[in-house]
């Protein structure tokens, strides 16, 4: 009897060390090798591979991708939102999932879904090449293949918890008077801010880190089409590996930050369902 | 059976219908739909016939193998460490608690060439890991086991954040009442919470699975890529590219994207009986 509760007790610690040794060794060290193979020909080293013209440029158009591709989708995820929460019409569940469909695509079929559309090869090629566009294998291609893998982040986060806000004090703001713009500023905005805030650092951080997509669709020129993540792959096969570690650097640290904004993030939702619910 | 009551016809008090859902769809028609078609149409432009010649080649087969036998070793081991990190998460509490939980989501913050770079280190025969691992005969980079590493790492999060908030709806009563009645731990697991968290589980491994597949970031760097052997269909896919190849990278685009779409179209039936099932009981 005494052994058996023993036995019980020793239970929950065994299974929370498991799962505290397991990521560790799963998913923190992944995230230790980075610095340490990064910083392990010493800090100038370190300096000089952030600093090399490639490595900013690709930093350039790694922001310049997501500068465009973020605030697109901020707009397209409310307008989705509102009019998939706050309406009924048919159809409604197949639009949610065509919304969630380039969760589950590969990459790789994203990016060759998008060369058989504007490559040479594709249905809009030809034309864009009598015109003398450039889509593939250019800046336009990787920001439109990003935006396509970004997309469903910033809705996803908003259906759920507009859902269960419902429309009341929508349409008790309509019925008072205000216009549409003054209700979505005034009512709809702060409720939904901090989810609004969650899906675009999701999406954000997808942007700057999207490689299998943008790899199939930039034609990896070095200095001119190469984005942060091609060009920590470019580094790593001329057998830099340490700068390409350092490159990487720069992406974990916005992958830090997206997770420590997303804990405050959630801990403030926390909250403010608490303050609801005892209303 | 399901009669659906009559939808109150209400007058649409809130303004923008027309906007955001036109905007909505004409945004997706543009960014996804007309992509994925021009995908599709390529591929049936090689006719049934056609497209069979094209995936029976052996290389394409191998290497739809590997991609599928890795994915499924992959979500075996998350339905495992993902139901335990759920678990812990949601009923104990421990120290730096709240670090694993924000941790957790790494996999998904990281981008997955830089997972890939750092997988591969790891695992490689002088890494940290490879280095422990290869002497007891275990070895992870350029096999199988390493791409099945990487779409582990990839997908990690799925199954955790899909069982965590239906945990937490269970009331502890439930599970009390149980015991009172005599059943064990193991038995109110089994009776009580597995019904209750299914569902969601099945989703959680069913996105872990459908990610899997099309990982390729965090692949190619530990895979070593050997036709063949340890050649991914997303890699496959990428090669024919670069060989003007379209055809045979169209078809073999098209069979990621339909188990992708299967997977998915699989879970929402079971979710859909499961709920029938339990409604019919409650």
């Amino acid at each position: 009897m005494k052994t058996d509760r023993a036995f019980t007790r020793a239970i929950p610690a065994a299974l929370v060390l498991t799962g505290m040794v397991l990521t560790l060794l799963f998913i923190v060290a992944p995230l230790i090798v980075i610095f340490h193979s990064a910083f392990s020909k010493g800090l100038s080293f370190y300096v000089d591979s952030i600093g090399d013209p490639d490595t900013l440029h690709a930093i350039e158009l790694t922001l310049l991708t997501a500068l465009i591709a973020v605030p697109v989708n901020i707009a397209f995820g409310i307008a989705a939102a509102w009019a998939i929460t706050k309406f009924s019409f048919r159809g409604k569940k197949l639009l949610t999932s065509l919304i969630e469909l380039p969760l589950s695509m590969s990459p790789i079929v994203a990016g060759v879904s998008y060369l058989f559309l504007y490559g040479m090869q594709g249905w809009l090629g030809p034309w864009l090449q009598e015109r003398d566009l450039q889509v593939m294998f250019a800046l336009p291609g990787i920001i439109l293949v990003t935006m396509f893998v970004t997309s469903p982040f910033v809705a996803r986060e908003l259906i759920p918890l507009m859902q269960a806000q419902g429309n009341d004090q929508e349409e008790a703001a309509t019925t008072l008077g205000a216009s549409g713009w003054q209700m979505f500023r005034r009512v709809t905005l702060p409720n939904i801010r901090w989810a609004l805030l969650y899906g675009a650092v999701l999406c954000t951080a997808r942007a700057v880190g999207e490689f299998g997509a943008v790899s199939v669709v930039s034609g990896n020129v070095r200095g001119e089409t190469n984005t942060l993540p091609l060009h920590i792959e470019l580094v790593y096969h001329d057998y830099n590996v340490v700068g390409a570690f350092a490159a990487a650097t720069t992406l974990t640290v916005i992958a830090m930050l997206t997770l420590v904004i997303k804990t405050f993030i959630e801990l403030r939702i926390r909250k403010a369902g608490q303050s609801t619910t005892s209303l | 059976m399901l009669t659906r009551a009559p939808r109150p016809r209400i007058r649409r008090v809130l303004p923008g219908f027309g906007v955001t859902l036109g905007g909505t769809l004409l945004y997706l028609a543009i960014i996804v739909l007309l992509p994925v078609a021009a995908l599709l149409l390529k591929s049936a432009g090689v006719g049934w016939e056609g497209f069979w010649n094209l995936l029976s080649n052996p290389r394409a087969l191998a290497s739809i193998r590997v991609t599928v036998v890795a994915a499924l070793l992959a979500t075996l081991f998350n339905a495992v460490y993902g139901l335990l990190m759920a678990w812990i998460l949601v009923r104990y509490e421990f120290p730096g608690k709240r670090f694993f939980d924000a941790v957790i989501d790494l996999p998904f913050a990281l981008p997955t060439a830089v997972a890939g770079i750092a997988l591969a280190a790891l695992y490689a025969r002088n890494g940290w890991f490879g280095g422990a691992l290869e002497p007891a005969g275990i070895k992870v980079a350029y096999t199988v086991l390493g791409v099945a590493v990487a779409m582990a790492f990839t997908s990690a999060p799925f199954v955790i954040r899909s069982v965590q908030p239906v945990l937490e709806d269970i009331q502890p009563e439930l599970e009390e009442v149980a015991a009172t009645l005599g059943a064990s731990h193991l038995g109110v697991f089994h009776r009580i919470i597995l019904p209750m968290i299914a569902p969601a589980y099945i989703t959680g491994c069913a996105l872990a699975f459908a990610r899997s597949l099309g990982e390729f970031g965090a692949v190619i760097f530990i895979a070593g890529n050997l036709p063949m052997k340890t050649e991914i269909a997303a890699l496959l896919v990428f090669i024919r590219l670069e060989e003007f190849d379209y055809e045979s990278a169209a078809a073999i685009a098209v069979v990621l994207l339909l188990i992708a779409f299967i997977t998915l179209l699989v879970t929402n039936a079971i979710q859909f009986w499961q709920a029938r099932r339990s409604g019919a009981i409650a």
